[in-house]
Formats: structure tokens, C-alpha cells, sequence
């Protein structure tokens, strides 16, 4: 265990050097998340009785999605491990006597933490600071937070299990970018980032609740804002944790499959 | 223009030689805009209109806008790989050459895989204009052309601007996106739609609103002001700034040595 922590503070600190990109990507964000409410705002004057979700609880979910980008975005992968897949360089890591899963999963979860560490907190307090309908609320309840941070943490577990599938299907196909972009679209939109999932349509929603793009910001985010509360919120922090499991388990079973057939050709 | 011609061409055989890299990633660029797409269809599934426009015309605004930044992207792409050419060396290469220096970096690079997004484009643009319910006459049509025009030559002044800052700076800054991709995805939905602060930002500071608002005003037929016809043209004038900021780095120029 105490490797797979050096591992993850390396990448931790090694993250935390890149300010200005951080500088540029918090404004970026923010310009984001006001353009976004600002386009929902037109659309609750166009109809408030259709709206899904209260108003509140949108700008709380757009800020939220806008500081923690860097937790939940599938295309920030690390070009470093599709690299040493492909290049050979895998050669070194199979020899130190670390399991490669849980090394990879230590890197990718460290990496998003650093990056999102630095983003988050300046966002949320501009978010918190906005006048009424576009700022950010504090959480419902001391409970709903505790439901939210542990929401949160699964949801990241969830991103970063999937993304381990991504790494792991570059052993199998040499030209990995078809798949990949067809994975970053899929989850883009069925996680909720290009419109929250209580906007689509009933019936479609519901089949996209149960999909495991939906554990990842979705739950965390609508938990925070009160949209998903009570028994609901329960219910989707537990398939929360099944994707978990599901996921981790399927990425080793890939894994051990290719580590068997894995031909590194010198070099 | 001859040289041109011919640096396309060669452009265009080099990104054949890799076929289905080619393929994959217009592929790719298709997926990405297509999610956009989505998030307009559900949208407007839900609500009928916005800020009375309807779902059809929001769509002919969107592929109007999405044309204008692919084919920009297209062709100026070399402005966006200008802070590569300048740390690696590139550009002093360039100044030697006995022909114009812009001519050269807009060569260095013609992107062709843009062609994903801007097939897209073209499907929701006809769509837009066979059910928006506009009546087309000579006066709208050229209204069109001149939307794509205008927007193709704002979004290449930003590109050549981004260029210029990075005479400065060597490295490109990452805040410059937010104004072209912000514009790219944001300009999905008439200006207006975000409220009278953004309009007033993107007609008096970046003229996004020259091209794609006040003349899609005029389409709709909410406003018959003749002027609104050339009005995107107008935005080519912002070419000028950048132009002579681009000059002025250009003064400033030294080299990286390497």
C-alpha cells in the first residue's frame, strides 16, 4: 500500500507545478459556468413550468461541474501511460514488483486531484459571491454534505475506473484514437456535462440513470443541490459503489488477459 | 495565390497518405459537435422556443456559425501552431523566404480533418433552411453568404492574434480559447439569448454579433434595415488591430535561438 502512495504523491506535487495553466483554465471556467446559467436563464423565462430541476439547484450543479472539471473529465487522460503502451516502454514498469492496475489507478486518481485542488476553491468562492439566482448555495444540510462528499469520492473512483478500461484497451487495438473518441463523446453526454440528465426526455433519462456514465458528476452534483434527496440519493450513491466494483473488476480481468499475450518487440 | 494552390495540394496529399487516421479523427471531430447537437435537440424538446426563437432557427444560427469556425480553422491553422514555429526555430526559416511572411505561416498548415465538423454543418444548415419558415429572396441569400464570410474572417483575426501574442510570450496563452472556442461554443444560440451585457461584449468589443446576430435578425425578417445585409462584413475591420498588433510583435521578434 505505502508504494502505491509514493506514487500517488509524486504525481500529486508534480501536478501542482503548472499554476499559470491552472490561472488560465480557473478563468476559462468561469466564463463557462456564466454563459452556461445565462443560456438556462433564457430558457426558464421561456418556460418555468418545464424546467426539471429548481433553478438553484442548476447554477449550485453548473458551478459545481465548472470547479471539479478536472475530477470528472474523461479526456484528461495521461498521454504517458498510452505512450509506454505503445512505444514499449511497458517493458520497465512490468518489471518492478508493483501490481500495474492499482499504480495506474494511484497516478490517474493523484493527477486529477492535483489538478482540480488548485482549480476549485477560487471558483467556488466567486460562484458563492454572485448575487441570487446566479450565485451558489451552501449545501441543505450537514447531512446532504456528508452524502455529497462521499458521492463525490465514488464518482471519481467510477472516472478514473473507466479510464483504466481506456489505457487497457490500447493493448488490444494499435490505432487506440477511434476508440477513445468515441468513449470521450459517449460519456460526455450521458454523464450530464453537456446538459444535466434531468433535462432529457422521461424514459431516456431513466435508462441513462442506471448507465455507469451517469455515476460519475451526475450524482455527486444533483445530491449537493437537493435535487436528488432521500431515498433517491441513497439509492444512486449504491449504484455509485456497484460501478466501482463492477468497473475496477472488469479493468483487471482486461488487464491480466493482456499482460498474458503482451509481445514487446525490443527496442 | 498560385503558391497557395499549390501548398493545398500538398496538404491535401500528405493528410490521404494516412487514410484512416484521417477518417478517425473526422469521425471524431463529427462526435464532438454532434453532442452539441444533442444538447440543443433535448433542450428544445423540452422547452418550444427560447426567447422566441424556434428550434429550426437556432439551427440554422448554429450550423451558420460552426461553418464559419471550421473553415476558418481550416485554412488558418497555422496561425495556431505559431507559438511551435517560433520556439522551434521555424520562423526564421521564414523570414529568408522571398514571399510574404503571413502567406507562409497560413501555408504551414491546412487542416482538412475539420471536414467532420463542418459536414455536420452543412446538414443542419439545409435543414435550418428548408424548415425555418424564412422566405428565401436574392436579398437573405446573400445575407447568408455574407454571414459565413464575415464569420470566417473574425474567427482567422483571432487566430492571427493569438499568433501575435505569442511573439511575446513564446508560449501561446491558453486565455485566448476562451474567446474562440467560447464563441464556437456558445454562438449555438442567437447572441441575444444570454442577455443584453453579453450582445453589448460581442458587438462593441469582439464583434461576434456583426455576423451571426444582427443579420439573422434580419433572415427571421424581425428587422428589414437593409444595412444588416453587409453588416458582417463589417467584422473584417477587425482584421485591422490584429493585423498591425501582429506587425508590431513582428518588430519585437527575436529569435529563440534554437
Amino acid at each position: 500500500m505505502k508504494k502505491y502512495v509514493s506514487f500517488f504523491r509524486m504525481r500529486f506535487s508534480t501536478g501542482l507545478q503548472y499554476r499559470q495553466a491552472a490561472l488560465a483554465g480557473m478563468a476559462t471556467q468561469f466564463v463557462w459556468g456564466a454563459m452556461e446559467i445565462l443560456l438556462f436563464k433564457a430558457f426558464y423565462e421561456a418556460d418555468p413550468s418545464a424546467f426539471p430541476m429548481e433553478f438553484s439547484a442548476l447554477t449550485s450543479y453548473i458551478w459545481l461541474q465548472q470547479a471539479f472539471l478536472a475530477l470528472y473529465m474523461m479526456w484528461f487522460l495521461e498521454r504517458e501511460i498510452f505512450d509506454s503502451i505503445t512505444s514499449g516502454g511497458i517493458a520497465y514498469e512490468l518489471c518492478r514488483p508493483l501490481d500495474l492496475y492499482s499504480m495506474w489507478f494511484a497516478r490517474n486518481i493523484a493527477n486529477r486531484l492535483s489538478k482540480a485542488v488548485l482549480r476549485c476553491i477560487p471558483i467556488l468562492i466567486l460562484a458563492a459571491c454572485l448575487p441570487k439566482p446566479y450565485g451558489m448555495l451552501p449545501p441543505r444540510s450537514f447531512i446532504t454534505f456528508i452524502l455529497f462528499l462521499i458521492s463525490m469520492g465514488l464518482a471519481l473512483f467510477v472516472t478514473v475506473a473507466f479510464s483504466m478500461i481506456l489505457y487497457i484497451l490500447c493493448f488490444y487495438t494499435i490505432s487506440p484514437l477511434g476508440i477513445r473518441m468515441v468513449a470521450f463523446s459517449l460519456v460526455e453526454f450521458f454523464s450530464g456535462s453537456v446538459i444535466p440528465l434531468p433535462f432529457l426526455p422521461d424514459g431516456i433519462r431513466q435508462v441513462c440513470e442506471m448507465l455507469p456514465f451517469a455515476s460519475m458528476q451526475n450524482v455527486p452534483f444533483r445530491i449537493y443541490s437537493g435535487d436528488l434527496s432521500g431515498i433517491d440519493g441513497y439509492g444512486a450513491v449504491s449504484l455509485q459503489l456497484f460501478w466501482v466494483v463492477a468497473l475496477i473488476i472488469l479493468g483487471k480481468w482486461l488487464l491480466k488477459k493482456a499482460q498474458i499475450r503482451v509481445v514487446v518487440q525490443g527496442g | 495565390m498560385k503558391l497557395y494552390k499549390k501548398y493545398f495540394g500538398i496538404h491535401f496529399r500528405s493528410a490521404m497518405q494516412y487514410k484512416v487516421s484521417f477518417l478517425l479523427t473526422t469521425i471524431g471531430q463529427f462526435l464532438v459537435s454532434f453532442n452539441i447537437f444533442l444538447g440543443i435537440y433535448f433542450l428544445f424538446a423540452r422547452f418550444s422556443s427560447v426567447k422566441g426563437y424556434t428550434y429550426q432557427e437556432v439551427m440554422l444560427c448554429f450550423a451558420v456559425n460552426i461553418m464559419a469556425y471550421s473553415l476558418a480553422e481550416m485554412f488558418a491553422r497555422g496561425f495556431d501552431m505559431f507559438p511551435s514555429i517560433i520556439s522551434n526555430g521555424e520562423f526564421d526559416r521564414i523570414l529568408v523566404r522571398p514571399k510574404g511572411i503571413l502567406l507562409q505561416v497560413l501555408c504551414s498548415k491546412i487542416e482538412f480533418t475539420r471536414i467532420g465538423r463542418m459536414i455536420q454543418a452543412v446538414i443542419m444548415f439545409f435543414y435550418g433552411v428548408k424548415t425555418s419558415g424564412i422566405t428565401w429572396s436574392i436579398d437573405k441569400v446573400i445575407t447568408v453568404g455574407f454571414m459565413v464570410i464575415g464569420g470566417t474572417t473574425l474567427y482567422s483575426a483571432l487566430f492571427l492574434l493569438y499568433a501575435a501574442v505569442s511573439f511575446f510570450t513564446i508560449e501561446g496563452i491558453e486565455v485566448m480559447n476562451i474567446v474562440t472556442d467560447g464563441a464556437r461554443e456558445y454562438g449555438k444560440y442567437p447572441f441575444d439569448t444570454y442577455g443584453k451585457t453579453v450582445l453589448k461584449i460581442v458587438t462593441y468589443l469582439i464583434p461576434f454579433a456583426l455576423f451571426q446576430y444582427y443579420p439573422f435578425l434580419y433572415l427571421l425578417g424581425r428587422n428589414t434595415n437593409p444595412v444588416l445585409i453587409i453588416l458582417p462584413l463589417a467584422s473584417a475591420f477587425f482584421y485591422l488591430p490584429c493585423y498591425l498588433f501582429f506587425q508590431i510583435g513582428l518588430k519585437h521578434y527575436k529569435s529563440t535561438g534554437s
